[in-house]
């Protein structure tokens, strides 16, 4: 199926609903949402004021779905969206925005902007104007398994590291687990800490889980590009994997778009709800310390902030399981300003850290994350979802700062006792 | 050529009639245009949370969130005053209470019309402000469009107009009624096809955002 601008628009007339109509009503162009927006804040640039990053979907919309629209369509009075037009908006729907949410968060109508993006995304894709690096990253993710190119001998040679290491077999496939536990590409490749810190926390709370040899790999770029058809498949896996071996619960990884693909995305994806939980790795730990099946023992003493997913806080709701794990493990933790529901993003989520030409621009939307590290001064900062992470790292790299970045995962994991009693056997 | 009674006249009886009649119609239709448009349902399974519901938002979202207000304080504050001073100047405003008293049936209390008067006065300033601060702020002034011009000046020349036809000023008091009401009409045909219509729509607005995020259990 080739990408072409009738395909785009037919795609775009297909998502358009009542709240994509209410909301474009609702707009008084008060410019609110620009305040809310890192690209917005830190350019100054008024193109990337969110609401006008939809403005070809608004004229779609008008000139579809309103009578005067489809009046004045009529009357040949009304632009038509174009190729040319598109492509120009690709900076402005992928480049410069990172799904984070904060325009929805504000818009003083009421109006989900992050939402529509979303939405403009699908025609975006179908119509061939999706940026090379997303449109890399699923076809990886399509016809490998894996945005970055891991295979299913990476991960067993990871887990073989960790049972030597720690001692802990990692089931592979086991039918029956209450948990099936899910990677990122990102912690296979580079943060492999994260795989033994799940085995050291399920061992110690004495829970049956284990990896999917078919279904491993969480993130979702059919989400990030806006192509449903592609994030289906990619969706599917995971479903099938999880049915195959009837678990429970599937555990997104610390990743925010895999847990918005799976936790919110997928049911409505596949067009039926799922017979398994989904649940962010933070959510399990909140849980399992809640149930006395996480203990730990000893603290960090340097100063820590933490830097919220926007995908698992304001988009997904996990806001005050990450700091009540803190403080388990954290003498000096301290919040940023705007910390929790109206933090800003890392400037690399949704796709944009995969855009090799939107590096420059991400840099500077970055100086507002920076501001936040500067008004606390953290000496480390954690963080659970690995995207942030590498971007935060890279970004950090860039402006010489010496602030190294962790997953809240691992950091527990470290103050598990060693020899932790096993509950394995109490029920 | 009509006489100024006879223009006065004309707007009270069958232009009144006209522009509540496409006022009427035009919301309706409006509202059937943008709401049967319908949604898909959500199939991810919910989770509750306190706080969060489509009803929630509806209120919430008229306080700026945490951080906004200094960020963007004249949209704010200028946005609470005309819009406070508009709902007093047409619903408190003893003559106006009379006119839907005589089309609906439907009465309350006004306010003593000095006071009106001085709603009517800060609400013409707070436009002003907000409409500088739409020329100054860039994000704004890239945003706008001649409906943004045309519909401040809509709504403007209702406010200015009875406040002159109070005060006597300029023209004589019947020919600044008739225009005032001239002006009140065209706002109320202008209403439901422009920006205008976020009276209405914004309700729905919020409520699909707070319940969206109300099914993720996000406190919004």
């Amino acid at each position: 199926m080739s990408a072409t601008l009738e395909k785009g628009i037919r795609v775009l007339k297909e998502v358009i609903d009542a709240p994509i109509a209410s909301y474009f009503n609702s707009c008084v162009h008060c410019g609110i949402c620009a305040e809310a927006c890192l690209f917005y804040t830190e350019t100054g640039d008024p193109k990337y004021t969110p609401i006008h990053k939809l403005e070809p979907l608004r004229r779609i919309y008008e000139q579809e779905y309103t009578l005067l629209g489809r009046l004045k369509k009529m009357a040949g009075l009304s632009k038509p969206v174009t190729d040319g037009e598109l492509d120009e908006w690709q900076e402005l729907v992928y480049n410069s925005c990172t799904l984070c949410g904060r325009c929805s968060a504000v818009c003083p109508v009421g109006n989900d902007i992050v939402y529509m993006v979303r939405k403009f995304r699908e025609g975006m894709s179908a119509s061939g104007h999706a940026p090379e690096g997303i449109k890399g990253a699923v076809n990886r993710t399509i016809t490998v398994g894996s945005p970055m190119n891991v295979k299913l001998p990476a991960v067993q040679a990871q887990m073989k590291h960790v049972e030597e290491d720690y001692g802990i077999p990692i089931p592979l496939d086991a039918e029956g687990a209450e948990y099936m536990v899910m990677l990122s590409s990102m912690e296979i490749m580079n943060f492999p800490e994260y795989l033994a810190a799940v085995a050291k926390i399920m061992h110690q709370a004495g829970k049956t889980w284990t990896l999917c040899s078919t279904a491993f790999e969480a993130t979702n770029a059919g989400i990030q590009i806006g192509n449903s058809d592609l994030a289906r498949v990619i969706v599917s896996r995971i479903v099938e994997g999880a049915e195959k071996l009837k678990v429970k619960t599937v555990i997104s990884p610390e990743c925010g778009h895999a847990y918005t693909a799976l936790r919110w995305e997928g049911a409505n994806l596949i067009g039926r709800p799922f017979a398994f939980e989904v649940k962010h790795i933070i959510e399990v730990l909140g849980e399992f310390r809640e149930q006395g099946l996480l203990r730990t023992e000893g603290f960090e003493t340097d100063r820590l902030t933490f830097h919220d997913p926007c995908q698992l806080v304001r988009r997904g709701g996990v806001i005050q399981q990450p700091r009540t794990l803190m403080n388990m493990v954290a003498k000096n933790f301290v919040e940023m300003p705007d910390a929790g529901y109206m933090n800003w993003c890392c400037s690399g989520g949704g796709g944009a850290s995969a855009i090799e030409e939107g590096e420059e621009l991400r840099l500077q939307a970055f100086k507002k994350k920076k501001s936040q590290f500067d008004a606390v001064k953290p000496d480390r900062v954690v963080t659970a979802c690995a995207n942030c992470r590498i971007v935060l790292e890279e970004s950090l790299e860039h402006y010489q700062m010496d602030l190294p970045v962790i997953g809240l995962t691992e950091m527990i994991a470290e103050h598990i006792p060693d020899q932790a009693p096993q509950a394995a056997t109490k029920s | 050529m009509m006489n100024d009674l006879q223009f006065l006249t004309w707007v009270r009886g069958p232009g009144l009639d006209i522009a509540i009649g496409i006022f009427l119609l035009g919301v309706l239709w409006r509202l059937f245009e943008i709401y049967s448009l319908g949604r898909k349902p959500d199939l991810s399974a919910p989770r509750h949370a306190s706080g969060a519901s489509g009803l929630h938002t509806v209120f919430r979202r008229s306080l700026p969130p945490p951080g906004m207000l200094k960020r963007s304080p004249v949209s704010y504050i200028g946005g609470y005053v005309f819009h406070f001073g508009l709902a007093v100047v047409v619903f408190l405003f003893a003559p106006h209470i009379l006119l839907i008293t005589n089309l609906t049936g439907l009465s309350w209390p006004g306010l003593p019309s000095q006071f009106v008067d001085l709603a009517a006065v800060v609400t013409m300033a707070a436009m002003v402000v907000v409409l500088a601060d739409r020329i100054n702020k860039p994000a704004k002034r890239f945003l706008s469009t001649f409906e943004d011009w045309f519909t401040w000046a809509v709504t403007f020349l209702p406010v200015l107009t009875g406040w002159m036809a109070v005060q006597h000023l300029l023209l004589p008091y019947t020919l600044m009624l008739a225009i005032h009401i001239l002006s009140v009409e065209i706002l109320l045909v202008v209403l439901p096809f422009t920006k205008l219509f976020h009276a209405f729509t914004l309700f729905g607005s919020r409520w699909y955002n707070g319940r969206v995020n109300g099914h993720k259990g996000v406190p919004v």
